[in-house]
Protein backbone atom coordinates (compact mmCIF):
# COMPACT_ATOMS: atom_id res chain seq x y z
CA UNK A 1 0.00 0.00 0.00
CA UNK A 2 1.52 3.52 -0.87
CA UNK A 3 1.96 6.22 1.66
CA UNK A 4 -1.21 7.92 0.64
CA UNK A 5 -3.53 4.99 0.48
CA UNK A 6 -2.49 4.37 4.09
CA UNK A 7 -2.90 7.69 5.70
CA UNK A 8 -6.85 7.24 3.16
CA UNK A 9 -7.37 4.46 4.94
CA UNK A 10 -6.38 5.12 8.71
CA UNK A 11 -8.07 8.31 8.58
CA UNK A 12 -11.35 6.85 7.88
CA UNK A 13 -10.81 4.76 11.40
CA UNK A 14 -10.34 8.41 13.09
CA UNK A 15 -13.65 9.56 14.90
CA UNK A 16 -15.82 12.36 13.28
CA UNK A 17 -17.64 14.89 15.34
CA UNK A 18 -20.94 15.55 14.47
CA UNK A 19 -22.49 18.84 13.76
CA UNK A 20 -26.28 18.74 13.75
CA UNK A 21 -28.13 21.63 12.71
CA UNK A 22 -25.47 22.41 10.27
CA UNK A 23 -25.59 26.40 9.06
CA UNK A 24 -25.11 26.84 5.85
CA UNK A 25 -24.01 30.59 4.54
CA UNK A 26 -24.86 31.73 1.11
CA UNK A 27 -22.71 34.04 0.15
CA UNK A 28 -22.79 37.58 -1.83
CA UNK A 29 -21.47 37.37 -5.59
CA UNK A 30 -17.80 36.07 -6.03
CA UNK A 31 -16.63 39.44 -7.68
CA UNK A 32 -18.22 41.26 -4.52
CA UNK A 33 -16.63 39.11 -1.86
CA UNK A 34 -13.38 39.23 0.06
CA UNK A 35 -11.67 35.82 0.30
CA UNK A 36 -9.70 34.26 2.87
CA UNK A 37 -7.60 31.22 3.05
CA UNK A 38 -7.44 29.07 6.43
CA UNK A 39 -4.90 26.54 6.06
CA UNK A 40 -4.22 23.45 8.45
CA UNK A 41 -0.66 23.52 7.70
CA UNK A 42 0.46 24.68 10.22
CA UNK A 43 2.28 27.67 8.36
CA UNK A 44 3.95 30.15 10.53
CA UNK A 45 6.66 32.85 10.37
CA UNK A 46 9.81 32.83 11.63
CA UNK A 47 9.04 35.42 14.17
CA UNK A 48 5.99 33.53 15.42
CA UNK A 49 5.48 30.95 17.77
CA UNK A 50 6.21 27.84 15.83
CA UNK A 51 3.75 25.19 16.20
CA UNK A 52 3.87 22.64 19.30
CA UNK A 53 2.27 18.92 18.35
CA UNK A 54 -0.35 19.34 20.13
CA UNK A 55 -0.99 23.24 19.21
CA UNK A 56 -4.70 23.64 19.01
CA UNK A 57 -3.65 27.60 18.25
CA UNK A 58 -3.84 29.80 15.24
CA UNK A 59 -1.50 31.59 13.81
CA UNK A 60 -2.90 34.76 11.37
CA UNK A 61 -0.70 35.63 8.17
CA UNK A 62 -0.64 38.83 6.35
CA UNK A 63 -1.78 38.85 3.14
CA UNK A 64 1.77 40.20 1.74
CA UNK A 65 3.67 37.50 3.83
CA UNK A 66 5.51 34.96 1.34
CA UNK A 67 8.23 33.78 3.96
CA UNK A 68 6.08 31.12 5.44
CA UNK A 69 7.39 27.55 7.68
CA UNK A 70 5.43 24.33 7.29
CA UNK A 71 4.96 23.71 10.78
CA UNK A 72 2.98 20.53 10.58
CA UNK A 73 4.43 18.02 12.85
CA UNK A 74 3.13 14.94 10.98
CA UNK A 75 6.18 13.15 8.75
CA UNK A 76 3.00 11.57 6.37
CA UNK A 77 2.59 13.80 3.52
CA UNK A 78 4.84 15.72 1.05
CA UNK A 79 6.62 18.90 2.10
CA UNK A 80 8.73 19.20 -0.83
CA UNK A 81 5.43 20.85 -3.31
CA UNK A 82 5.40 23.29 -0.46
CA UNK A 83 9.22 23.90 -0.54
CA UNK A 84 8.98 24.41 -4.27
CA UNK A 85 5.58 26.57 -4.63
CA UNK A 86 4.13 27.82 -0.98
CA UNK A 87 0.74 28.22 -3.70
CA UNK A 88 0.18 24.26 -3.84
CA UNK A 89 -0.72 24.69 0.09
CA UNK A 90 -1.85 28.17 0.26
CA UNK A 91 -2.57 29.62 -2.85
CA UNK A 92 -2.45 33.36 -1.92
CA UNK A 93 -0.65 34.40 -5.43
CA UNK A 94 -3.86 32.35 -7.01
CA UNK A 95 -5.92 34.55 -5.11
CA UNK A 96 -4.25 38.01 -5.57
CA UNK A 97 -4.29 37.28 -9.72
CA UNK A 98 -8.35 36.42 -9.18
CA UNK A 99 -8.29 39.59 -7.42
CA UNK A 100 -6.78 41.62 -10.09
CA UNK A 101 -9.06 40.02 -12.65
CA UNK A 102 -12.30 40.76 -10.91
CA UNK A 103 -13.15 37.46 -10.60
CA UNK A 104 -13.06 37.56 -6.83
CA UNK A 105 -13.91 40.98 -4.88
CA UNK A 106 -10.75 41.58 -2.77
CA UNK A 107 -8.12 39.06 -0.68
CA UNK A 108 -8.56 39.30 2.53
CA UNK A 109 -5.99 41.16 4.51
CA UNK A 110 -5.15 38.07 7.02
CA UNK A 111 -5.66 34.64 6.35
CA UNK A 112 -5.66 32.02 9.28
CA UNK A 113 -2.91 28.59 10.20
CA UNK A 114 -3.95 26.16 12.39
CA UNK A 115 -2.23 22.62 12.69
CA UNK A 116 -4.11 19.72 11.36
CA UNK A 117 -2.87 17.28 14.12
CA UNK A 118 -5.62 17.91 17.16
CA UNK A 119 -6.82 16.17 19.31
CA UNK A 120 -9.57 13.67 18.61
CA UNK A 121 -12.64 15.60 20.55
CA UNK A 122 -11.43 18.75 18.57
CA UNK A 123 -13.05 20.56 21.19
CA UNK A 124 -10.67 23.77 21.51
CA UNK A 125 -10.90 24.08 17.62
CA UNK A 126 -14.82 24.12 17.81
CA UNK A 127 -15.75 26.19 20.80
CA UNK A 128 -12.49 28.34 21.30
CA UNK A 129 -9.62 29.15 18.75
CA UNK A 130 -11.98 27.98 15.68
CA UNK A 131 -14.53 30.72 16.84
CA UNK A 132 -11.97 32.96 17.49
CA UNK A 133 -10.53 32.87 13.76
CA UNK A 134 -14.30 33.21 12.25
CA UNK A 135 -14.33 36.02 14.65
CA UNK A 136 -11.74 37.66 13.62
CA UNK A 137 -12.44 37.24 9.59
CA UNK A 138 -15.97 38.59 10.16
CA UNK A 139 -13.99 41.30 11.70
CA UNK A 140 -11.83 42.18 8.64
CA UNK A 141 -15.01 41.75 6.20
CA UNK A 142 -13.85 38.30 5.13
CA UNK A 143 -17.45 36.95 3.19
CA UNK A 144 -16.22 33.51 1.67
CA UNK A 145 -13.52 31.26 3.16
CA UNK A 146 -11.35 28.60 1.54
CA UNK A 147 -9.69 25.80 3.48
CA UNK A 148 -6.70 23.91 2.43
CA UNK A 149 -5.28 20.56 4.10
CA UNK A 150 -2.20 19.09 3.84
CA UNK B 1 -10.76 21.32 8.11
CA UNK B 2 -14.34 20.30 7.63
CA UNK B 3 -15.04 20.76 11.63
CA UNK B 4 -13.37 24.54 10.96
CA UNK B 5 -15.82 24.80 7.87
CA UNK B 6 -18.83 24.03 10.24
CA UNK B 7 -17.38 26.67 12.69
CA UNK B 8 -16.96 29.33 10.14
CA UNK B 9 -20.51 28.85 8.84
CA UNK B 10 -21.88 29.16 11.76
CA UNK B 11 -20.65 32.59 12.65
CA UNK B 12 -21.83 33.67 9.19
CA UNK B 13 -18.63 33.06 6.96
CA UNK B 14 -19.53 30.64 3.57
CA UNK B 15 -16.85 28.51 3.25
CA UNK B 16 -15.57 25.69 0.54
CA UNK B 17 -13.14 22.76 2.00
CA UNK B 18 -10.39 21.63 -0.86
CA UNK B 19 -11.01 17.93 0.65
CA UNK B 20 -7.84 15.48 0.40
CA UNK B 21 -9.30 12.34 2.56
CA UNK B 22 -13.05 11.21 1.03
CA UNK B 23 -14.18 8.93 4.00
CA UNK B 24 -13.47 12.53 6.76
CA UNK B 25 -15.46 14.62 3.88
CA UNK B 26 -18.11 12.68 3.98
CA UNK B 27 -18.30 11.88 7.61
CA UNK B 28 -17.89 15.60 9.24
CA UNK B 29 -19.91 16.74 5.63
CA UNK B 30 -19.21 20.48 5.87
CA UNK B 31 -21.43 22.76 4.13
CA UNK B 32 -19.12 22.84 0.44
CA UNK B 33 -16.08 20.57 -0.27
CA UNK B 34 -14.14 19.84 -3.34
CA UNK B 35 -12.79 16.26 -3.40
CA UNK B 36 -9.68 16.47 -4.63
CA UNK B 37 -7.34 13.47 -5.10
CA UNK B 38 -4.26 14.88 -5.37
CA UNK B 39 -1.22 13.75 -3.19
CA UNK B 40 -1.45 14.31 0.48
CA UNK B 41 0.67 17.51 0.95
CA UNK B 42 -0.13 19.36 -2.17
CA UNK B 43 -4.25 20.29 -2.23
CA UNK B 44 -3.94 22.42 -4.96
CA UNK B 45 -2.42 19.19 -7.02
CA UNK B 46 0.69 20.82 -8.92
CA UNK B 47 3.42 22.93 -7.68
CA UNK B 48 4.52 25.72 -10.33
CA UNK B 49 1.21 25.66 -12.33
CA UNK B 50 -0.89 28.17 -11.58
CA UNK B 51 -3.28 27.50 -14.13
CA UNK B 52 -3.83 24.36 -12.52
CA UNK B 53 -4.09 25.76 -9.16
CA UNK B 54 -6.68 28.49 -10.35
CA UNK B 55 -8.65 26.05 -12.09
CA UNK B 56 -8.86 24.12 -8.52
CA UNK B 57 -10.14 27.14 -7.29
CA UNK B 58 -12.45 28.00 -9.67
CA UNK B 59 -14.53 24.58 -9.33
CA UNK B 60 -14.50 24.88 -5.31
CA UNK B 61 -16.12 28.35 -5.72
CA UNK B 62 -18.60 26.58 -7.86
CA UNK B 63 -19.43 25.20 -5.10
CA UNK B 64 -21.04 28.33 -3.71
CA UNK B 65 -23.28 28.44 -6.16
CA UNK B 66 -25.63 25.53 -4.31
CA UNK B 67 -28.14 26.16 -2.07
CA UNK B 68 -28.07 23.55 0.48
CA UNK B 69 -25.42 21.36 2.33
CA UNK B 70 -23.51 19.45 2.32
CA UNK B 71 -22.60 19.67 -1.59
CA UNK B 72 -19.21 17.76 -2.18
CA UNK B 73 -18.11 17.94 -5.60
CA UNK B 74 -15.09 16.24 -7.47
CA UNK B 75 -12.40 17.10 -8.74
CA UNK B 76 -12.03 14.95 -12.22
CA UNK B 77 -8.35 14.59 -12.08
CA UNK B 78 -6.45 12.36 -10.19
CA UNK B 79 -2.81 12.89 -9.46
CA UNK B 80 -1.23 9.66 -7.49
CA UNK B 81 2.04 10.14 -5.51
CA UNK B 82 5.26 9.31 -7.22
CA UNK B 83 6.88 6.69 -4.32
CA UNK B 84 9.69 6.63 -6.99
CA UNK B 85 12.88 8.14 -5.61
CA UNK B 86 14.17 11.27 -7.19
CA UNK B 87 17.61 10.60 -9.43
CA UNK B 88 19.24 13.06 -7.03
CA UNK B 89 23.65 14.12 -7.12
CA UNK B 90 24.91 12.53 -4.02
CA UNK B 91 27.88 14.09 -2.27
CA UNK B 92 31.05 11.68 -2.46
CA UNK B 93 32.58 9.63 0.55
CA UNK B 94 35.01 12.65 2.14
CA UNK B 95 35.60 11.91 5.83
CA UNK B 96 36.12 7.78 6.52
CA UNK B 97 36.26 8.36 10.02
CA UNK B 98 33.40 9.84 10.85
CA UNK B 99 30.16 7.44 10.57
CA UNK B 100 28.76 7.47 6.86
CA UNK B 101 25.05 9.73 6.99
CA UNK B 102 27.02 12.32 9.37
CA UNK B 103 29.87 12.65 5.99
CA UNK B 104 27.25 12.62 3.83
CA UNK B 105 25.21 15.43 5.38
CA UNK B 106 28.05 17.37 6.01
CA UNK B 107 28.36 16.89 1.94
CA UNK B 108 24.98 18.10 1.31
CA UNK B 109 25.00 21.44 2.87
CA UNK B 110 26.10 23.53 0.24
CA UNK B 111 23.00 22.54 -1.45
CA UNK B 112 20.89 23.24 1.32
CA UNK B 113 22.08 26.55 1.55
CA UNK B 114 21.43 27.02 -2.38
CA UNK B 115 17.87 25.92 -1.41
CA UNK B 116 17.61 28.28 1.44
CA UNK B 117 18.70 31.06 -0.52
CA UNK B 118 15.43 30.46 -2.94
CA UNK B 119 13.29 29.10 -1.06
CA UNK B 120 13.48 29.61 2.37
CA UNK B 121 13.63 26.18 4.87
CA UNK B 122 11.15 24.70 7.54
CA UNK B 123 13.99 23.11 9.02
CA UNK B 124 14.63 24.42 12.70
CA UNK B 125 12.42 22.56 14.95
CA UNK B 126 14.62 21.18 17.22
CA UNK B 127 17.88 22.65 15.36
CA UNK B 128 19.13 24.33 12.39
CA UNK B 129 20.94 23.12 9.49
CA UNK B 130 24.56 23.76 11.83
CA UNK B 131 23.08 20.46 14.04
CA UNK B 132 21.93 18.03 11.97
CA UNK B 133 25.56 16.18 11.16
CA UNK B 134 25.65 15.99 15.42
CA UNK B 135 21.93 14.44 15.57
CA UNK B 136 22.47 12.08 12.89
CA UNK B 137 25.36 11.10 14.83
CA UNK B 138 23.70 10.60 17.93
CA UNK B 139 21.24 8.09 15.85
CA UNK B 140 24.24 6.48 14.21
CA UNK B 141 25.12 5.75 18.52
CA UNK B 142 21.30 4.34 18.88
CA UNK B 143 21.30 2.44 15.38
CA UNK B 144 25.14 0.96 17.28
CA UNK B 145 23.55 -0.30 20.51
CA UNK B 146 23.72 2.57 22.27
CA UNK B 147 20.43 3.46 24.60
CA UNK B 148 18.26 6.28 23.25
CA UNK B 149 17.37 7.74 26.81
CA UNK B 150 20.50 6.10 28.64
CA UNK B 151 23.23 6.85 26.55
CA UNK B 152 22.75 9.50 24.68
CA UNK B 153 21.21 12.91 24.78
CA UNK B 154 18.94 13.88 21.69
CA UNK B 155 19.12 17.13 20.28
CA UNK B 156 16.33 19.26 21.23
CA UNK B 157 14.81 16.09 23.64
CA UNK B 158 12.44 15.37 21.01
CA UNK B 159 12.82 12.34 18.31
CA UNK B 160 10.26 13.23 16.36
CA UNK B 161 11.35 17.19 15.87
CA UNK B 162 14.99 16.12 15.37
CA UNK B 163 13.63 13.76 12.48
CA UNK B 164 11.62 16.50 11.22
CA UNK B 165 14.55 18.73 10.58
CA UNK B 166 17.01 16.22 9.48
CA UNK B 167 14.77 14.51 6.87
CA UNK B 168 13.67 18.51 5.84
CA UNK B 169 17.23 19.67 5.41
CA UNK B 170 17.91 16.49 2.85
CA UNK B 171 14.63 17.33 0.70
CA UNK B 172 15.16 20.79 0.72
CA UNK B 173 18.96 20.15 -0.38
CA UNK B 174 17.80 17.78 -3.00
CA UNK B 175 15.37 20.39 -4.69
CA UNK B 176 18.96 21.95 -5.81
CA UNK B 177 20.49 18.78 -6.96
CA UNK B 178 17.47 16.91 -9.03
CA UNK B 179 17.10 17.83 -12.60
CA UNK B 180 13.65 18.21 -14.45
CA UNK B 181 9.96 18.77 -13.60
CA UNK B 182 9.17 19.72 -9.91
CA UNK B 183 9.59 15.57 -8.38
CA UNK B 184 6.21 13.89 -7.72
CA UNK B 185 4.54 13.43 -4.08
CA UNK B 186 7.19 11.24 -1.98
CA UNK B 187 9.27 10.77 -4.56
CA UNK B 188 11.82 13.13 -2.01
CA UNK B 189 10.36 11.08 0.58
CA UNK B 190 11.09 7.98 -1.37
CA UNK B 191 14.89 8.94 -1.68
CA UNK B 192 15.47 9.84 1.45
CA UNK B 193 14.56 7.01 3.32
CA UNK B 194 15.44 4.52 0.78
CA UNK B 195 18.31 5.57 -0.96
CA UNK B 196 20.50 8.03 1.35
CA UNK B 197 22.74 7.41 4.48
CA UNK B 198 20.70 9.57 6.83
CA UNK B 199 17.19 7.99 5.49
CA UNK B 200 18.78 4.18 6.37
CA UNK B 201 19.95 5.25 9.42
CA UNK B 202 16.51 7.51 11.21
CA UNK B 203 14.77 4.13 9.81
CA UNK B 204 17.91 1.83 11.63
CA UNK B 205 17.41 4.28 14.99
CA UNK B 206 13.62 4.00 14.80
CA UNK B 207 13.72 -0.11 14.82
CA UNK B 208 16.52 -0.04 17.66
CA UNK B 209 14.27 2.65 19.79
CA UNK B 210 11.16 0.68 19.14
CA UNK B 211 13.00 -2.50 20.42
CA UNK B 212 14.52 -0.69 23.38
CA UNK B 213 11.08 0.05 24.53
CA UNK B 214 11.00 3.53 24.02
CA UNK B 215 7.12 5.09 24.25
CA UNK B 216 5.42 4.47 20.73
CA UNK B 217 4.58 8.48 19.76
CA UNK B 218 8.68 8.79 20.32
CA UNK B 219 9.87 6.27 17.59
CA UNK B 220 7.13 5.70 15.74
CA UNK B 221 6.34 9.48 14.15
CA UNK B 222 10.14 9.54 13.43
CA UNK B 223 9.46 8.46 9.86
CA UNK B 224 5.67 7.93 7.87
CA UNK B 225 3.45 5.11 9.07
CA UNK B 226 4.15 2.70 6.08
CA UNK B 227 7.74 3.28 6.34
Amino acid sequence: MSGDQAMRSHSGTLPAPEFSDAAFVTPKPLAEATVAIVTSAALHTAADDAFTNTDTSYRALDRAERNLKLGHWSPNFDRNGFAIDLNVVYPIDRLEELASAGVIGDVAAKHYSFAGNQPDDVATIRIDSGPAAAAAMVAEGVDIVVLTPV
Amino acid sequence: MSVLAHVFEAAGLATVVLSSMKDVVQLVAPPRALHCQFPLGRPLGKPLDADFQTDVLMRAFATLAETSGPALHEHPEVIEASEEPIACQMPARFDPNLPAAVDEANGMRKAYDRSVAKRGTSVGRSFDADGVPAALDVFHQIVEGAHWKDDVKIPGKNTVAAAHDIRTYYEEAALELVEGPPPGGRAAEAWFFETTEAGKTMLAARKAMEAQGAPFGFWFYMAPGHR
